[in-house]
């Protein structure tokens, strides 16, 4: 399964007030570029979400996912635009665990480039 | 100065109960684009069998990480310089999904940092349960300490 998810600034503002993750790199380019970033990037938290989105729908239920890990493996830079930028996620189905659960592979890119790595989950049958 | 090994182990005191609320839910559902109706309409989430809404699975991150970030973080003996971290891993497992209505408490650990190549790594590991004590989820974060230039 391949889910393509569309990111701006404004959905990075949301995210911050729901999360309560108010690190200005996520939404003062100002502040991401005196840090070094080349501007705002997302949370890596929001992924990780998109991730989760993905992973329920594959399930096709809200609350079987038993285990849901990643590591960030590069930022997700979101420019001031009203398209703002994409990232893609396939969900592939990779087996089952001793409990009879099943192990899913994820994987998240942006603009080409893997922004996750390590990442997968576990799903509970229905 | 590498962060100290003596601090791996080291657990915190029990958080105040985060209230889970039916509209923070909601609103971290929305803000994250998750349609499923048991994320909104306690009516759905009835249905499958929970008393109120539930939580979509990185919902924990509300208060796990203000906690860990509070007690461990901004520990002055372990003295992280923040400006110098980024989030490494996150992962979660899970008991049961955090419903509405439900008082969770933390119990934040240190479980291991590791320095290589001039940088720190930190995991710490949050146990959440109810009030009475059952496990709900638990969240494991390991946080990278840059290398000062």
């Amino acid at each position: 399964m391949e889910k393509t998810y569309r990111v701006t600034r404004a959905d990075l503002v949301r995210y911050a007030g729901a999360s309560g993750d108010f690190n200005p790199i996520h939404w003062s380019e100002r502040f991401a570029n005196n840090v070094g970033l080349p501007g705002v990037i997302a949370h890596g938290m929001f992924t990780m979400a998109l991730v989760s989105r993905a992973v329920t729908e594959w399930a096709g239920a809200p609350d079987t996912v038993v285990e849901l890990g990643v590591r960030f493996a590069r930022p997700v830079p979101v420019p001031d635009t009203d398209e703002g930028t994409e990232v893609v996620v396939t969900v592939t189905e990779r087996g089952e665990t001793d409990e009879g659960h099943t192990k899913l592979a994820v994987t998240a890119t942006c603009q080409g480039e893997k922004v996750l790595s390590l990442a997968q989950a576990v799903v509970r049958k229905r | 100065m590498p962060l100290d090994q003596a601090f791996v182990g080291r657990k915190y005191p029990p958080t105040e109960p985060y209230l889970v609320g039916r509209e923070k839910i909601r609103e971290f559902a929305r803000a994250i684009g998750a349609a499923e109706r048991e994320f909104h309409d306690p009516e759905a989430a009835r249905a499958i069998g929970y008393p109120d809404v539930v939580a979509p699975p990185t919902f924990p991150i509300v208060f796990t990480m203000a906690s860990s970030h509070a007690q461990i973080v901004e520990d002055p003996e372990l003295g992280i310089d923040y400006t110098r971290v980024v989030h490494g891993d996150q992962k979660f497992v899970y008991a049961r999904p955090i419903v509405a209505g439900d008082a969770l408490v933390c119990v934040n650990t240190v479980e291991d940092i590791t320095t290589r190549g001039g940088h720190d790594f930190m995991t710490t590991r949050s146990d959440v349960t109810t009030e009475a004590g059952e496990l709900v989820v638990t969240v494991w974060a390991k946080l990278v300490q840059r290398g000062e230039d």
